[in-house]
């Protein structure tokens, strides 16, 4: 594929000024979904177009970039997004290491390695709404959103509270922004919930199918719902990584045989290769 | 305290039938009637004469074309009820006037205890005082106590009639109306109604009833007002 | 006790038009804490109408709705916005929908219905919401083992009294309710009516309640106000209007019920 005859990252520089004014806006309020005009992008709806148009607006030939779909960097996903801004975005590095990024394009994980501030974490979002399930018009969640009404949310934790003997889903656990703003984190396990708290990144959301984009600033209060006596409680499965024994991760489960055999890892591949690395140099030492 | 419980003066009812082509059917004209503290006026008249459209009209369920109801209050203020707005007539009927009618509206699944407890209650009366009072006053009307807690639906005619009566005698209403009190009672039950008149009368309420048993009116009556057809009356 | 000297609801010269059709013209009328006013006519009387206008839902051409909140601050329907209106409407005030489905959600738990209004106005404590919603379940003559069960196996019935307990669980101060009984078996209404009233004078809820069922007006109603062509044509008390009716189309109203 040659780059000639496009734009740096792709868009071309209007786009990427109507997109950067909307995410000011989304900044400016934090949690708020600002609608924006979604373009068409070389690659299908669900496949991180939103994610892609928020990244290609605010990234430059400095900037190094990470892309992660479920924890890894090396997802087909992941891989195809990161080989594409190589291409569209001279001058653009990119990264597996979470320290080494100053962009963060994610599918479904925050990473395991604390962000710091001048970080950009930018999310793949397939659904803004939070409240889409409970009530799908349109105009009327955008008024229980400009009055604070979120009973309806509660009913649902409640709802979950009495089908599953818990607060909340696994992943998109709903988030109170600010205080003010019901937001989806997207896709992400409730386990990567609070290290949106308070992050020092700042955190931008791109749905291209639904044409929104949503920010939380840089130390934002970024708060689970839950009920008093069902507090929320971020899930992992209990057991440590098969391969760097982190007990503190996210693992995933592998079949390792058809007989019911089966180990855990780390779901954040660069988190684990950099503590294998380190427990090998201590090993040498 | 005033001379008078109730004073009504130049009553006039009739009723304009739009449905029969607005033919109008006078009742009553120029009617009055004042009943003192203690005392207890019978009407008689033959019937179709106007005694219940009376009875209706002290009762604020017809409204008089003409004239005045007053009505002494416990607390000595006067309401006149042709003119009293419906809050006020729901008021006097909460506090002022207790009415016995022939027939037992029924509440469906009401227990009869509930029903006659509803005036005290309504009162503001302390619940365990009320249904206290009100068991007191059916057991003494000699209705069986396993019936108290059943709705009186389902009650003879004469079951219903005391239920009715312990509801208009539980609360000490200055005004009772008593249309036909005792047209269901055997004598014990007759001879329990004419004492809670009297206790009534004792205790300087108002009492104005229909009784067609000649012998009770004749025992509980201070004095007895002929109602007449308007031909003959004018 | 309350100030029951003040109307808790007013409405003065309210008039609304559907292109010629006046379905509201220069009616006014008030309720008083604690009462049940009922407001009759046959269908396209105007009631529904009514009911929607002193509610909020439908703004009148002319005329306003005064409401007189719990601090006694008197609150121009019309004129306070949006968000105080419903912040009214999930506080001090209840609607109960002709049709369960409008009035409940369909997809959440009978518990989940009743605490709706509760985490409403910020219960977030799960135990005490459920505690509370089973408490009401039973108060409407619904097995607590129901709980989680979704209205959608619910009896006609039984819907119509899940919404009447999502709705005064929170204690409003004043409910509306649109044809309660309608569209339910003559037995399943005469059970509803008795609850209805029974729960409206123990909680001392002021109540408009639109009916066509003359024999519901009569049971539950303090006042009654007869509506024909979006004008009030008689008003009193609600057996005097019954009994001695003066208008002609109360008249036609009351002769075409049997022994109501």
């Amino acid at each position: 594929m040659t780059t000639e005859g496009y734009n740096f990252a792709y868009l071309d520089e209007g786009t990427k000024r109507m997109i950067r004014r909307a995410l000011l806006k989304a900044v400016a309020v934090p949690g708020h979904q600002v609608p924006f005009g979604s373009r068409e992008m070389p690659l299908p709806y669900g496949w991180g177009t939103g994610g892609i148009q928020v990244t290609a607006s605010v990234v430059g030939p400095d900037d190094v970039l990470k892309v992660i779909d479920q924890g890894a960097d090396d997802t087909t996903n992941a891989v195809s997004i990161r080989r594409f801004f190589a291409r569209v975005a001279p001058g653009l590095r990119t990264t597996e290491r979470t320290a080494e990024a100053t962009i963060i394009q994610t599918r479904h994980r925050i990473p395991e390695t604390p962000l710091r501030e001048g970080q950009v974490m930018v999310y793949q979002v397939p659904q803004p709404e939070p409240l889409f399930k409970l009530e799908p018009r349109r105009a009327e969640t955008k008024r229980l959103h400009a009055l604070a009404d979120y009973g309806l949310m509660q009913v649902k934790l409640y709802e979950d509270i009495a089908r599953h003997g818990r607060v909340g889903s696994s992943y998109d656990h709903p988030v109170m922004v600010g205080g003010r703003y019901l937001m989806a984190p997207s896709p992400i396990p409730s386990f990567d919930n609070p290290k949106m708290h308070l992050s020092p990144a700042l955190q931008l959301f791109g749905a291209g199918r639904e044409r929104r984009l949503y920010a939380v600033p840089p130390y934002t209060e970024v708060r689970s719902l839950d009920f008093d006596d069902h507090p929320f409680v971020p899930l992992r499965a209990s057991g440590s990584c098969a391969l760097c024994g982190a007990d503190h991760t996210y693992l995933d489960e592998m079949v390792t045989d058809d007989r019911g055999g089966r180990l855990f890892v780390c779901s954040d591949t660069d988190y684990c290769g950099e503590r294998q690395e380190q427990q090998a140099a201590e090993r040498a030492a | 305290m005033s001379d008078w419980v109730l004073k009504a003066e130049g009553l006039s009812k009739g009723f304009t039938l739009h449905l029969q082509g607005g033919v109008r059917i006078p009742v009553l004209r120029d009617a009055g009637l004042v009943v003192a503290p203690g005392e207890c006026v019978a009407l008689s008249g033959p019937s179709g004469a106007g005694k219940s459209t009376l009875m209706r009209l002290l009762q604020g369920n017809y409204g008089a074309d003409e004239g005045a109801i007053l009505i002494c209050r416990a607390d000595g203020s006067v309401a006149d009820l042709a003119t009293a707005s419906p809050r006020e007539v729901n008021g006097l009927r909460r506090d002022t006037i207790g009415h016995v009618s022939q027939f037992l509206r029924v509440i469906p699944r009401v227990p009869a205890l509930e029903v006659v407890a509803a005036p005290l209650l309504a009162r503001g009366v302390a619940r365990e005082l009320a249904l206290a009072r009100a068991q007191a006053l059916l057991r003494r009307l000699n209705l069986p106590d396993r019936l108290h807690a059943l709705p009186p639906a389902t009650f003879s005619g004469g079951e219903q009639q005391r239920v009715n009566l312990a509801r208009g005698f539980v609360a000490d209403f200055p005004l009772v109306l008593l249309d036909e009190p005792t047209a269901s009672l055997d004598a014990a039950n007759r001879e329990v109604v004419i004492a809670l008149i009297g206790e009534a009368k004792a205790r300087g309420a108002a009492l104005v009833g229909i009784f067609h048993d000649l012998d009770v009116r004749g025992r509980v009556a201070d004095r007895v007002v002929e109602v007449l057809p308007l031909r003959e009356a004018a | 006790m309350m100030a029951d000297d003040e109307p808790i609801l007013s409405a003065r010269g309210l008039s609304l038009s559907f292109g010629a059709v006046r379905a509201l013209d220069e009616v006014s009328i008030d309720l008083w804490p604690g009462e049940v006013l009922a407001i009759v006519g046959e269908s396209g009387s105007g009631k529904s109408t009514l009911l929607r206008a002193l509610a909020g839902e439908m703004r009148p051409d002319a005329g306003r709705v005064t409401y007189r909140d719990a601090s006694g601050e008197a609150l121009e329907v019309h004129a306070m916005g949006e968000p105080a209106l419903r912040r009214l409407a999930r506080t001090e005030w209840g609607f109960v929908r002709q049709d369960a489905r409008d009035g409940l959600r369909m997809g959440v738990s009978a518990g989940g219905n009743v605490g709706e209004r509760l985490m409403a106005v910020g219960a977030r404590h799960y135990g005490d919401i459920r505690t509370e919603a089973e408490r009401w379940l039973e108060r409407v003559e619904i097995s607590p083992s129901r709980i989680d069960d979704r209205p959608g196996q619910f009896s006609g019935g039984m819907r119509q009294r899940l919404q009447i307990a999502r709705t005064l669980v929170t204690r409003p101060r004043l409910v509306f309710m649109d044809e309660p009984t309608g569209g339910l078996d003559v037995s399943v209404q005469a059970r509803l009516l008795d609850l209805i009233r029974g729960l409206v004078s123990d909680l001392g809820i002021a109540v408009v309640l639109v009916t066509h069922d003359i024999a519901a007006a009569r049971l539950l109603a303090h006042r009654l106000v007869v509506m024909r062509h979006g004008r009030v044509v008689e008003e009193g008390l609600t057996d005097r209007v019954l009994d001695d009716p003066r208008h002609p189309y109360t008249q036609l109203l009351v002769s075409s019920v049997l022994a109501a």
